[in-house]
């Protein structure tokens, strides 16, 4: 997705200023329960399987596959370039994150389709986290 | 005012706002056939639908004797729609929310001082229901504040419990949506992991479509027959914003993509209007000179904030199942008794999706289930019979009463000739949906439980 200009950037919490920062640093980071082991997200101040308050930030592989995808041609608004790719990777480690799928022709995505993060510097402070396919090269 | 209710829209799309689901639309031509009535066996009943007849029969209750549910003290007594339009130019909020009001009780037959309860609400004018009861000088003395069917299942457990023996529920929206550039603005979610993702209702709910395409071959054929059926629903009632305007499914895929699998067509419009309804307890309906609909069932079910994460079909795909087995087994019925299914439409995939959740079909059954014409008005499962949110209308939040309003008049035979469900005395309905992250489920019935 090219469409930089003027799209709405996060404005992080207290609560969700650990994985952005860690976006800015090139790292995805998302909570894990040290009590049932999951990882959660999007950032909660309980886990929302056992209620556990032990929730510590861990960095993730950056890698997980494409669980549903949907080609946008009518935009939330009109900074965003259409078409553009809204996805849910799954991650590796079993946490869901809603994305962006980049480098990509939006008829070449399948769901199932391996991604790994790729970040896009959208300001000072924000860094998103898109995805991309991993290519076989790699 | 649960959170999780969101707009839904295409023209524009939601946020922290109930559910809607626009579109503006170009018309397509084509007769919407009624074919005779069909009998198929369901495996998940276990047995054959029993026929139909033209007069009505008491429901049979099918299963083991049901407790008694304090719901079923409570009838809707009246059931208004204003006029409905893309914009009611010149129309101010209040006066519309005035028309609801004094249709409703019109329809009831009540007064104003025969109402101790109200649930009355403007979208754009932010009225609330306390704000209502100091402009009509205090009289109601309860006060309600869910919206649709959770402002119907709030209200009766008030009449049920004694608080109040008559609620007024009036909701009504105009003057709302100016801003055409993309998504109406209320559909647009400010969550800070989807905003920036340029998420938006019909994107999360084209995340969920796409799962069970996916998972189980559902073809935008089965999509694009169900938004046609209810269109042409829509083209037959007079007062539908788009009446008139029939469409094939073969139209429904040639237009244009909003966000893949929905075309412009499998999305609801977007309108103006107003919605409201007279409930009161089963011991005063028989001073009153109309057709009673008793509550039979209903139950919420949500599973938390909507358009703040991603909406992950394991998750949030059977949302509703629950609520529909409450509201099945407080009155002892099964999908196979229900006559009318006023479903919950902001997009197409919606309805196959609660025809799976609900427990008429098996989970992945519903695309090949809707095809035929088992959801037509003359079918075994009539769908959305005055053309719902995609073609009646989809006003605010008033919408979401719509689909109990068109339920109660279904089953008064308040409705056009054509889309008269014959014999009809069981009507399902609801509000939500699986990129919503709820599902809330009503019965109503002709006989009380």
């Amino acid at each position: 997705m090219s469409g930089a200009r003027g799209i709405p950037l996060p404005h992080p919490t207290p609560l969700s200023r650990p994985h952005w920062d860690g976006c800015r640093e090139g790292h995805l980071l998302v909570q894990r329960c040290g009590a049932c082991r999951r990882h959660v997200f999007v950032p909660q101040p309980l886990c929302p399987t056992c209620q556990s308050a032990d929730l510590a930030w861990v960095e993730c592989s950056g890698t997980g596959s494409v669980y549903s995808f949907t080609v946008v041609h009518r935009p939330q608004r009109p900074e965003f370039d259409v078409p553009y790719v809204v996805a849910i990777v799954e991650l590796d480690e079993g946490a869901f994150l809603l994305t962006n799928l980049v480098d990509c022709p939006p008829d070449a995505i399948e769901i199932g389709m391996r991604v790994e993060v790729t970040f896009r510097k959208m300001s000072e402070d924000i860094t998103l986290p898109y995805f991309r396919p991993i290519t076989s090269a790699a | 005012m649960p959170s999780a209710l969101i707009a839904i829209d295409v023209e524009g799309h939601a946020d922290q706002q109930p559910l809607r689901a626009p579109v503006d639309d170009e018309p397509g031509e084509e007769e919407a056939g009624g074919a005779p009535r069909r009998h198929v066996f369901h495996p998940s009943q276990g047995r054959d639908r029993a026929p139909r007849c033209a007069t009505r029969k008491p429901h049979a209750t099918t299963g083991p004797p049901v407790a008694r549910n304090p719901l079923h003290d409570v009838a809707i007594v009246g059931a208004y729609h204003t006029r409905q339009a893309r914009v009611l130019e010149g129309v101010r909020e209040i006066d519309l929310i005035l028309d609801t009001a004094r249709g409703a009780l019109a329809a009831a037959g009540l007064g104003w001082d025969q109402v101790d309860g109200l649930n009355l609400r403007g979208a754009r004018s932010r009225l609330h229901s306390r704000e209502a009861a100091h402009l009509f000088g205090g009289l109601p003395r309860w006060t309600g504040l869910g919206l649709g069917i959770e402002g119907v299942l709030e209200a009766a457990g008030a009449i049920a419990t004694g608080q109040c023996h008559t609620v007024l529920i009036a909701d009504a929206q105009a003057g709302e949506y100016v801003d055409r550039a993309a998504t109406s603005p209320w559909t647009r979610p400010s969550s800070e992991f989807v905003e920036c993702f340029g998420l938006y209702t019909a994107a999360e709910f084209a995340l969920c479509a796409k799962r069970h395409m996916h998972l189980y071959g559902t073809r935008p054929e089965s999509l694009a027959h169900v938004a046609a059926t209810i269109r042409n629903h829509g083209a037959l009632h007079p007062e539908a914003v788009h009446y008139g305007r029939q469409v094939t499914p073969g139209d429904v895929l040639a237009s244009r993509l909003v966000a893949e699998p929905f075309h412009l067509l499998d999305c609801a419009i977007n309108s103006e209007g107003g919605a409201g309804l007279v409930l009161t307890h089963a011991s005063r309906v028989r001073d009153l000179d109309v057709t009673p609909v008793y509550l039979l069932g209903g139950a919420l079910e949500r599973l938390g904030m909507a358009y703040v994460a991603a909406p992950v079909w394991d998750h949030c795909g059977q949302v509703g199942r629950w609520a529909a087995e409450q509201a099945f087994a407080a009155c002892g019925l099964s999908p196979a008794d229900v006559d009318v299914c006023e479903f919950y439409d902001p997009f197409s995939f919606e309805l196959i999706r609660q025809f799976e959740a609900y427990g008429f079909c098996g989970e992945g059954e519903g695309g090949d289930f809707v095809l035929g014409d088992r959801i037509e008005i003359g079918g075994e499962f009539p769908l959305v019979t005055c053309g719902g949110l995609m073609s009646f209308s989809h006003a605010g939040t008033a919408q979401l009463l719509q689909k109990v309003i068109h339920s109660v008049h279904q089953l008064q035979g308040r409705v056009p000739d054509a889309l008269k469900v014959p014999g009809a005395s069981v009507a399902m309905t609801s509000n939500g949906g699986s990129g919503a992250l709820f599902t809330d489920v009503l019965l109503l019935g002709l006989d009380r439980a």
